[in-house]
């Protein structure tokens, strides 16, 4: 073992956690994939002119009657399974991401006001929270999809599903952020640092983010990593409700919804490929948040 | 009767073994207070975990041998050495907060403990734990053994961990720190509780602690540890007294007396300090620059703080809590006023009152002969935030340990418009580094890199280059060392006397407070008792409260100091 190594804490934990080194492998891979996909898969399932209906409802490469050219099969449109999850999957990680951020800049920003300045807008912003806790992120969508269709002409209602779709999640998602960083901001007012900063009479906005902030970033670094496996379900939830993406720019919710329709028929590989390689996705970021968070909070390991 | 013989512990960590002590010999006989002090990472919790087989995991024995009596407790099996622990061996812990259980009442624990060594009824357990609480004073047990810990003080709490630690009849008891989280009257108490089990039931107490003033009152023999070897072991007097090993000595000397005024502490191997350094001079010269303007006295009037009470009624507002009860104090320019009293008793608020970060209720606030705005009217921008600066209590809270030591040195020097060079900051910063006793080298380091006394030494450096005329020391070294206590004393002392500086100085420790002040307050419940002249108060204290603090706290005799 090298020397760095073994001084740098979590490199060392991560060497020696089996499950976390595979987790990262596979998240890694999927990531990679779904970033390149434009040059991996050979079928863009966006474009109507580059697959055909001849080539639909093929088997995976194992089964009798497969087309070698597609190794997973294809649907019932003629897509390539590998082509359609590899774009599906970067969908569903652009707005997972996107999303992310944006309840992450949101949520912190609140929580760390709230508990610097505590007393009535820390009541206020609480209050919010919990409200927003109260809904099901499932209705947040239903109703920011509501409004959109309400008040944005149709001509531009396709156009701007990915950001309502985005919006939504994030909506979800903010109080986590906002919880986690109110509290460990009240923790920190406590420390004599923070006392002295604003002894000094430094702004409040200087005292939060140059000081506070960098000294709670490690719980929320693991709040974005857990997070990220919600963002990405509850956009495959919304989706194979069909109120997120629809059939001709499918996300992984959309293909397993499409898939949905042959589930008795005998292609099995539609559904259950797509749900399988959702699954690994997120078990493998959950994994990967938990063992930040066992790096974060040496108590519970 | 406990005999511990080259006693080794280790703990294996990635880059191997690490030993925390070794080659460890002690003796303890029946009815005997032996202590056992060091400072921090001496040892001294180690040695004691050894003993009653609690060593905190991965921790392991390597080597040597333990007995109690004609039992060898390493060769005990684990239901054994359970069995032991509790029946022959007990422990009492440094916070009685957190070694009761808060949700069960004082009779269920006693009971519990009891039935748990011996096959006492429950109404015999019930008695005999009565009897217990009445032998450790505890007045009209028999109801009050009802009560949860909770509605116990903190004094009462440690009498009845005592009271749980000899009810199965221990011949040992290994008492970790017990009066460390106490205020000095409660401290005293348990001591001589101590005293009496010791003398009237033959108990051998093992007692861990830092305080050698404790070890000096209570111990019959001592062992002296550092860096987990025993440096030295015997009658109390013989080591504290005539010490013969350098560390020793060392430990002594930097111990403050409480009886006498000494001007400086003997530190051994002294780092240069105060601008012995090249570039010390610097920055010793650029505060002398700042400081022409006159020194600044301090005039606290008629100053009440209270706290909101927690509203139990729709209809009534509580009385609220008052903090500070009609204080006024004058700090002369120039010169250091201790304050001292007991936890709870305001000295902090009165700080933070101060500084701004507690608005008064009513009375005023003077600095140099300006009104002090309260904290809440005080703008961010007012002068006073430059000229008042702070030396906090826990130097492992009072830096960001996000940042590099230069960008917490830097920080004041742009944010009050000093220099507005990046390059000539980080000069100054650096070289103050070295006024305040560090290499300048440190300046690009984080502040876990450094030991509790180094950190101490940057925060100071952090309020000096504030160009400040007025310094509030809270506590500032009551998380330290004894020794590193005597380097930051000394430290303050120069700087202070350099630079003219007029100093709150607070402190719980009276033998502190009477080294460093020019002039002493005493504060009990948010009124000052009584404040004058340092040398007045110590020789001839008018409020009995301070006679009482002055008889109660622990002191070495007068013939066991070296001639300084």
């Amino acid at each position: 073992m090298r020397d760095w190594l073994k001084r740098y804490e979590p490199v060392w934990l991560f060497v020696h956690s089996p499950a976390a080194i595979v987790a990262a492998v596979i998240a890694i891979a999927i990531i990679f994939g779904a970033v390149f996909a434009p040059w991996i898969a050979q079928v863009d399932p966006y474009d109507l002119s580059s697959f055909s209906l001849f080539d639909g409802l093929l088997p995976p490469v194992w089964e009798d009657g497969a087309n070698p050219k597609y190794l997973l099969g294809t649907d019932d449109q003629g897509r390539d399974m590998i082509s359609s999850i590899l774009y599906g999957a970067r969908l569903s990680l652009v707005i997972g991401i996107s999303a992310l951020t944006i309840a992450a800049v949101l949520g912190v920003g609140l929580g760390l006001a709230a508990g610097f300045y505590g007393g009535r807008f820390d009541a206020v912003v609480m209050r919010i929270a919990d409200v927003q806790l109260a809904l099901p992120a499932i209705l947040t969508a239903l109703l920011i999809d509501g409004i959109a269709r309400g008040v944005l002409p149709a001509s531009v209602q396709q156009d701007v599903r990915v950001a309502v779709l985005t919006l939504a999640i994030a909506l979800s998602l903010w109080v986590n952020f906002a919880r986690t960083a109110r509290a460990s901001t009240f923790v920190q007012m406590q420390k004599e640092y923070v006392q002295a900063a604003i002894m000094m009479g430094q702004r409040p906005v200087r005292i939060m983010f140059v000081h506070i902030l960098p000294n709670i970033l490690g719980p929320l670094l693991v709040i974005m990593t857990v997070d990220l496996a919600s963002a990405i379900l509850l956009e495959a939830t919304l989706s194979f409700l069909g109120i997120g993406l629809p059939a001709d720019s499918p996300s992984l919710g959309t293909l397993i919804r499409i898939g949905m329709q042959f589930l008795l028929s005998g292609e099995w590989w539609i559904l259950w490929i797509p749900t399988l390689f959702l699954v690994a996705l997120v078990v493998s970021i959950n994994i990967l948040g938990d063992f930040l968070r066992d790096v974060f909070n040496p108590r519970l390991r | 009767m406990l005999v511990i013989k080259d006693l080794a512990v280790k703990f294996p960590s990635r880059f191997g073994d690490v030993t925390a002590i070794a080659d460890v010999d002690m003796e303890i006989r029946p009815g005997e207070i032996h202590g056992l002090v060091g400072e921090s990472g001496a040892g001294k919790s180690t040695v004691g975990a050894a003993v009653i087989g609690l060593l905190s995991q991965p921790g392991y024995i390597a080597g040597g041998e333990i007995t109690l009596g004609e039992t060898d407790l390493r060769a005990l099996s684990p239901e054994a050495a359970h069995r032991i622990r509790g029946d022959r061996i007990s422990m009492i812990f440094q916070d009685p907060q957190t070694s009761l259980n808060p949700l069960m009442t004082i009779e269920d624990q006693l009971v519990e403990t009891i039935q748990a060594h011996s096959d006492a009824t429950h109404s015999q357990a019930v008695t005999r734990a009565v009897d217990l609480l009445e032998e450790i004073g505890i007045k009209n047990a028999a109801s009050r053994i009802k009560a949860y810990p909770h509605q116990f003080s903190g004094g009462m709490r440690q009498r009845v961990v005592i009271a749980l630690a000899i009810c199965t009849d221990p011949e040992l008891i290994i008492a970790d720190e017990p009066t460390t989280a106490l205020d000095v009257a409660v401290q005293s108490q348990v001591l001589a509780l101590i005293q009496r089990l010791a003398r009237e039931r033959q108990i051998a107490f093992m007692l861990i602690t830092h305080d050698i003033g404790v070890i000096a009152q209570v111990a019959d023999r001592v062992t002296v540890m550092r860096k987990g070897r025993v440096m030295e072991t015997g009658e109390t007097q013989q080591v504290l007294g005539a010490p013969d090993h350098p560390y020793t000595q060392a430990l002594m000397d930097a111990v403050p007396p409480l009886d006498v005024k000494i001007d400086r502490f003997r530190v051994p191997e002294e780092a240069p300090i105060a601008g012995e350094g090249p570039t010390g001079n610097v920055a010793e010269a650029w505060l002398l620059e700042g400081q022409r303007s006159e020194m600044l006295g301090l005039t606290l009037d008629h100053l009440t703080v209270q706290f909101a009470a927690p509203r139990t009624s729709l209809f009534r507002t509580p009385a609220p809590y008052v903090a500070l009860d009609d204080v006024s104090l004058t700090v002369r320019p120039g010169t250091i006023m201790g304050l001292v009293g007991e936890s709870g008793s305001g000295k902090s608020t009165l700080a933070k009152a101060i500084t701004g970060l507690v608005s008064p209720t009513s009375g005023t606030m003077q600095l140099g002969g300006d009104d002090l705005p309260y904290g809440k009217t005080r703008g961010r921008r007012h002068p006073s935030r430059q000229l008042i600066q702070m030396v906090f209590q826990d130097p492992y809270s009072s830096l960001n340990s996000r940042h590099t030591i230069a960008d917490i040195l830097e920080e004041p020097l742009w944010f009050y418009g000093f220099v507005s060079d990046a390059r000539e900051r980080r000069r100054l910063a650096a070289a103050m580094l070295e006024l305040v006793g560090m290499a300048p080298e440190a300046i690009d380091k984080y502040p876990h890199q450094f030991s509790g006394g180094q950190r101490q030494r940057v925060a100071v450096a952090r309020a000096l280059l504030a160009r400040p005329r007025f310094l509030i020391c809270d506590e500032p070294t009551s998380a330290l060392d004894v020794s590193i206590q005597a380097e930051i004393l000394n430290l303050l002392k120069d700087l202070q006397s350099t630079f003219g500086l007029s100093v709150l100085f607070i402190s719980h420790n009276l033998s502190v407070v009477r080294q460093m002040a020019d002039d002493t307050a005493v504060l009990r419940a948010g009124r000052i008792e009584e404040v004058g002249p340092t040398e007045d108060l110590y020789e001839a204290p008018q409020a009995d409260y301070t006679r009482e603090l002055l008889a109660l706290t622990p002191v070495m005799p007068k013939a066991w100091r070296r001639a300084g």
